[in-house]
């Protein structure tokens, strides 16, 4: 299998804290490789030393069999990097961004034009081509983005958390992109804090966690790793919070998380079609629920079960 | 393990004329940026206005015993000082544009290290023919006239603009330094003060200088500058002090010029 991306025991440290302890990243040809992680994961150092922006103070990594730091300039030629803030210049126009990227990888005036005025029309912002960057709303500012990154015709393309911040259509317009982008034969690595935006685009998922890999696998073989589902019960009555939980008790076979403040009543379910049998047994102790929920664990109850601690513990500040 | 079957890219060496044309590309967005948001030419365009009727009016009658005497030889001066700190905003915007996200996309792209540092001088130009016609300008409206020959007063903006060329490089290298845009004009201030006014610039008297004063005056390349400009643009002898600047501004750029290039490359 031809490995596009091929990071073995990559280690950093930024002063006191070790932002990377080792990691192993592989990604294969025409693939999205999702990195999912919390805050302070060491997601962002992964993808700038894959980006030969940083240099590993151990372990080295391959990008289309070229090394990040012996080989940084070929590397160079072939990825293209989307950061966590757009990193588009706000002064200039939509048009002259992308024409000033074109320039710069060497093509001439006319042909930048031509893919400036191009790229602009495949991600809609033909109509705000002449309009300064920081006059774009957040979803734009990263179409732009993404947009600046193909002007040169990456055959590696990292986008870093690239809907943080945004609203659920932009999110599901960069969603389309990354799909495209696949289709076209590009292999993308993409980082994400949310399961459901892996689970949506990644053929392959590491899980990051203080710098290391916790897990990998496809998002199904992760979240059979956890387990099936979240069952979520609240009754309108506060004072029958026991009740429900000895309803969901019984069902489930498992003992229940009471959230006291709440009033809420969480535990994992196998079975989804064990879920009427709740609401008849409900039904049956008279009680009134508010909230009946069955949802996939969240990210957090993910971290919970790989590492044992909650994914809001973020380990200083990545940068 | 199968062979590698990846497309070969053409290795990784950029010349120094990929550098230059790096370079130029990004000096046009400077320029660009300075044509979408005018302001930020405000400095170099009222400074000449503002350090010309100070000087003048406050120290003409004292230095030369009347301001249009004075003002003769204060305006060349001035081209000199204006020079230094028209190349102050440069540190400022490059310390700002490190901290955006942009500086990323540059530096991972397959292009010199040296350009967004080339494009930032180069596009920087503009600010020291701002603040140059600005003060030529409203000097010549208060009474200044060249007595010299275009061709020298050309040489002598010629030599102007080689000296701030090479004090961007410093300007460039502060910002790299620095870790605010704000922490960069407090630095700036700090050190073209002593190099400006510690200078032949003002025409002030070296006689009641203590001594070490008098030598740092004596050495100081903004000096030989303002002398050069002198000569060049109101007559009387040049000596060597074209030569000393020029001397100057090669030493300047040869230290700082690499130094800068080797900060920004591992500017996290």
């Amino acid at each position: 299998m031809e490995h596009v991306i091929r990071a073995e025991g990559l280690k950093k440290r930024f002063g006191e804290t070790q932002a990377l302890a080792g990691v192993d990243i592989l990604a294969r040809s025409g693939t999205v490789l999702g990195v999912l992680g919390p805050n302070g994961a060491g997601k962002t150092t992964a993808v700038r030393m894959l980006a030969t922006l940083i240099k590993p103070d151990e372990g080295h990594a391959e990008v289309c069999g070229y090394d990040v730091v012996k080989d940084a300039a070929q590397v160079r030629r072939l990825i293209s990097l989307t950061g966590q803030y757009a990193s588009v210049d706000e002064e200039l126009t939509g048009v002259e961004n992308l024409v000033m990227i074109a320039r710069l990888v060497g093509h001439s005036r006319a042909e930048s034009k031509r893919r400036a005025h191009e790229l602009l029309d495949r991600f809609e912002l033909s109509d705000a081509a002449g309009r300064a960057a920081k006059t774009y709303s957040g979803g734009m500012r990263r179409r732009l983005d993404l947009a600046a990154g193909l002007v040169n015709d990456p055959q590696v393309i990292y986008l870093d958390e690239p809907t943080t911040g945004l609203d659920p259509r932009a999110r599901n317009a960069v969603w389309d992109t990354v799909r495209g982008l696949v289709t076209e034969g590009a292999t993308v690595l993409l980082t994400t804090q949310h399961l459901d935006e892996a689970e949506a685009l990644a053929d392959q998922i590491v899980v990051f966690d203080r710098g290391r890999v916790v897990a990998d696998g496809t998002a199904e073989e992760l979240k059979e790793k956890i387990g099936g589902q979240t069952l979520a019960v609240r009754a309108m009555d506060r004072a029958r919070t026991p009740e429900v939980a000895e309803v969901v008790a019984r069902v489930t076979g498992r003992r229940p998380e009471v959230h006291e403040d709440t009033g809420l009543v969480t535990a994992p379910l196998d079975d989804p079609a064990t879920l009427t049998v709740v609401v008849r047994g409900l039904d049956e102790a008279g009680v009134v629920a508010s909230e009946l929920t069955l949802r996939r664990p969240s990210l957090d109850e993910v971290f919970l079960s790989l590492t044992g601690h909650h994914a809001e513990e973020p380990e200083g500040q990545e940068k | 393990m199968t062979a590698i079957t990846f497309e070969t890219v053409p290795t990784g060496r950029i010349g120094p004329s990929q550098a230059l044309r790096n370079g130029m590309t990004l000096a046009w967005r400077n320029i660009i940026q300075l044509k979408h948001s005018p302001e930020k030419l405000m400095d170099v365009t009222l400074m000449p206005i503002v350090f010309l009727l100070m000087f003048l009016y406050v120290f003409g009658g004292v230095v030369a015993g009347s301001t249009h005497a004075y003002l003769q030889q204060l305006l060349p001066g001035l081209v000199a000082q204006m020079g230094m700190f028209a190349s102050m905003g440069l540190g400022t915007s490059l310390c700002e544009d490190i901290r955006k996200g942009v500086f990323d996309r540059f530096r991972s792209l397959p292009i010199a290290r040296s350009a967004p540092l080339i494009g930032a001088v180069v596009g920087d130009t503009v600010r020291f023919c701002v603040t140059m016609v600005m003060l030529v300008a409203f000097g010549s409206l208060l009474g200044f006239r060249f007595h010299t020959s275009p061709l020298s007063v050309l040489a002598a903006f010629g030599l102007a603009y080689a000296f701030y060329l090479a004090v961007c490089w410093v300007s460039a290298l502060v910002g790299l330094i620095a870790p605010t845009p704000e922490t960069v004009q407090g630095l700036a201030f700090i050190w073209t003060m002593p190099l400006t006014f510690g200078s032949s610039v003002l025409l002030a008297n070296t006689q009641t200088m203590p001594g070490w004063l008098q030598a740092w005056v004596k050495v100081n390349p903004v000096t030989h500058l303002a002398d050069s400009v002198r000569a060049l643009t109101i007559g009387g002898p040049i000596g060597n002090h074209a030569w000393y600047t020029l001397a100057w501004a090669a030493g300047i750029v040869l230290v700082s010029f690499p130094i800068a290039v080797w900060m920004y490359g591992r500017k996290v």
